[in-house]
């Protein structure tokens, strides 16, 4: 367990007051707006900052504790700071950056640097300078550079933020690996809704210099208040689900949540490994009765258990499965136009969804409102191929009555 | 162009002296550079002030100020004299001392701007992977702003090679000891043939500086290039 329980004033009046405990497996994401003080709670934990009062443990070492009067120093935290700019030394080559830190650790070295260029993609840049290269290529060195100092956790700060939108493209599948492939504790510091869910297991988020929610990125992110946090921003359903089939032929993939399966593009993992599938609000339209003639592959029935007015001319109607829910977004004019009103049977038509591939054997602590997938059996034969994928129907729920 | 023996020692004794003070200044210049630009305590101000001082005082009274603490019977020469039998009135090291003294604070301020212009978290990033402070300073600050040591050893050998003030107040015109090219060619406007001299050695004056100016801008060019700036 990572434990932060920390205040610190600083002179320009900005007071941070931060208490969150994170796993120490997986990523933890640190999220909230630009001047929350995101970058100062990792400076804290990197020890590049030393807050007024207040503890941080990660694990059984003890990185500062006032009472206890121990405060780390930096070098002996064994931390990896990913910084937003990349900060490679300048005057060295690529190889001498990458083993800065390698030559200096004092811990076991489990982490090979020839493992580390394979998996960051780095070999052709190992006798270069770090001014002839991309941007994207530096941050790839920077991670290379505090992996292979041998870190009981990394820390990363935006890592992505100083990058344009096809360098993010070119680290994200990095960071994918760098979570799967490594057991190590990652604290990750953004701003961007889209990498926490791409990237993030756990979520705290942080407004005003307080932490203002904590825990699995499904639970938290389902918080109505984090909206002033999130902003307008469509974080609709999260799913945590089991792939269950591949269907190469139409470009599918079956994966089933608690509450049935959906079919979705194909998934680049395993039938049995755990996948998790984001459904935005605007994507579910609804119906009063049971939609048969309509493109859309993914349809659910559920009871309406809320309707919220959104922005503009949206309602948001949060719908009760039998075992999860779905938030859905509407016209105001639709919801009178159907006289939906909470306790009403509905169903649900999906029309896009978005799988983040997980690694095999991830486990989200607390993804309360879905079953753990693991727990599912996997049934690779349950689709076959020839399965017309127009004419499914997600099991789960009951038919709608007609309106009551 | 041909210079007279007595030319020639003075050109040698000046050569001599900047090289010295400005190889001697260099440790304490980079050290003090680092600590005024990298670190915050109280009475840094006055500490400040103190490296200064040399830069705003008239050199006289900088010589004079020597005299009193190195002279034989100064607050420290005596004891230098008495114990090590070091004498530094009169002398070439006296010399050596005078130019290093007055040059430190021009060598101080062109290293700590160079080190203000690294960026600090480089330093952090050092830190985090492994190095301890001086660490951390050896690895990564030192090689950056050897461009900073660069132009303050420049810096000092130009403002050790026009030393006169202070030299001439501590250690006095002494041919072959501490007569360097300014104080000869002060010695020869006040012989009445000595115009001829004093013009020769301000050609080499001037051919001086311009050498080492060309020498520096290679140098930088060269150290730029191995820092990746370039």
């Amino acid at each position: 367990m990572i434990e932060i329980d920390v205040s610190l004033a600083r002179s320009t009046g900005f007071h941070l007051k931060a208490n969150l405990r994170a796993p120490e497996t997986g990523v933890t994401a640190l999220f909230g707006r630009s001047g929350c003080g995101k970058t100062t709670v990792i400076q804290l934990v990197a020890g590049s900052l030393t807050p007024d009062s207040g503890h941080i443990r990660v694990g059984d070492t003890v990185f500062y504790d006032r009472q206890a009067g121990i405060n780390l120093p930096m070098e002996q935290r064994a931390v990896g700071y990913v910084f937003q700019d990349a900060r490679l030394f300048p005057h060295m080559t690529i190889e001498n950056n990458l083993r800065y830190g390698e030559r200096r650790t004092r811990r076991p070295r489990t982490i090979q640097f020839d493992a580390v260029v394979e998996m960051l993609g780095v070999g052709h840049l190992l006798k270069r300078r770090p001014h002839t290269l991309s941007g994207g290529e530096k941050q790839r060195i920077a991670i290379g550079r505090a992996l292979l100092s041998q870190p009981r956790l990394l820390l990363m700060d935006e890592p992505l933020a100083s990058l344009d939108e096809m360098r993010k493209g070119e680290i994200l599948p990095y960071l994918e690996r760098l979570r799967d492939e490594l057991n190590l504790p990652i604290l990750y510091v953004s701003h961007s809704i889209e990498e926490v869910l791409r990237l993030a297991d756990a979520v705290a988020a942080l407004s005003d210099g307080k932490v203002i929610a904590c825990g699995p990125l499904s639970d938290v992110l389902s918080r109505p208040e984090l909206l002033p946090v999130i902003g307008r921003f469509d974080i609709g359903t999260i799913l945590d689900c089991t792939v269950t089939a591949h269907d190469p032929d139409l470009g599918l993939s079956t994966v089933s949540f608690a509450d049935g399966e959906l079919r979705v593009p194909l998934v680049g993992r395993p039938v049995g490994a755990p996948a998790r599938a984001r459904i935005r609000s605007r994507d579910v339209s609804l119906s009063l009765s049971r939609p048969m003639d309509v493109s859309v592959t993914n349809r659910i029935s559920g009871t309406i258990s809320a309707i919220t007015r959104a922005e503009g001319p949206f309602s948001e109607v949060e719908l009760a499965l039998s075992a999860g829910r779905l938030s859905s977004l509407v016209t105001q004019e639709s919801v009178l136009r159907l006289g939906l009103e909470p306790g009403m049977q509905v169903w649900a038509m999906i029309k896009a969804v978005t799988v983040d591939s997980r690694p095999a054997g991830f486990h989200s602590p607390g993804a309360e409102f879905v079953s753990p997938p693991a727990s599912r059996p996997a049934r690779p034969a349950a689709h076959p191929p020839q399965d017309p994928p127009a004419l499914r129907v997600i099991s789960g729920g009951s038919p709608p009555k007609g309106q009551t | 162009m041909l210079l007279t023996p007595e030319e020639w020692t003075a050109v040698r004794l000046s050569l001599q002296v900047a090289f010295w003070a400005t190889l001697w200044s260099l440790p304490p210049a980079i050290l003090i550079g680092w600590v005024l630009a990298r670190f915050e305590f109280p009475g840094k101000g006055i500490f400040d002030g103190i490296v200064h001082l040399p830069l705003v005082l008239p050199k006289v009274v900088v010589g004079y100020l020597l005299l009193i603490v190195l002279g034989n019977r100064g607050y420290l020469g005596q004891y230098l004299h008495e114990w090590f039998g070091i004498s530094l009135i009169f002398s070439t090291a006296g010399a050596t001392v005078a130019a290093a003294v007055v040059s430190f604070p021009l060598t101080v301020n062109a290293i700590r701007l160079a080190i203000g212009g690294i960026d600090k978290g480089i330093e952090t990033a050092a830190r985090t992977l492994g190095a301890s402070k001086l660490d951390a300073f050896f690895s990564v600050t030192l090689p950056l702003m050897m461009p900073g040591v660069l132009s303050g050893c420049l810096i000092s050998l130009a403002s050790a090679l026009g030393e006169f003030g202070a030299t001439i107040t501590f250690v006095s015109n002494v041919e072959g000891q501490t007569r360097t090219i300014p104080l000869a060619i002060y010695s020869a406007t006040h012989m009445p043939d000595g115009d001829a001299m004093a013009l020769r050695l301000t050609v080499v004056s001037v051919v001086l500086a311009l050498g080492s100016l060309m020498l520096a801008e290679m140098a930088d060019k060269r150290i730029r290039v191995a820092l990746g700036q370039i």
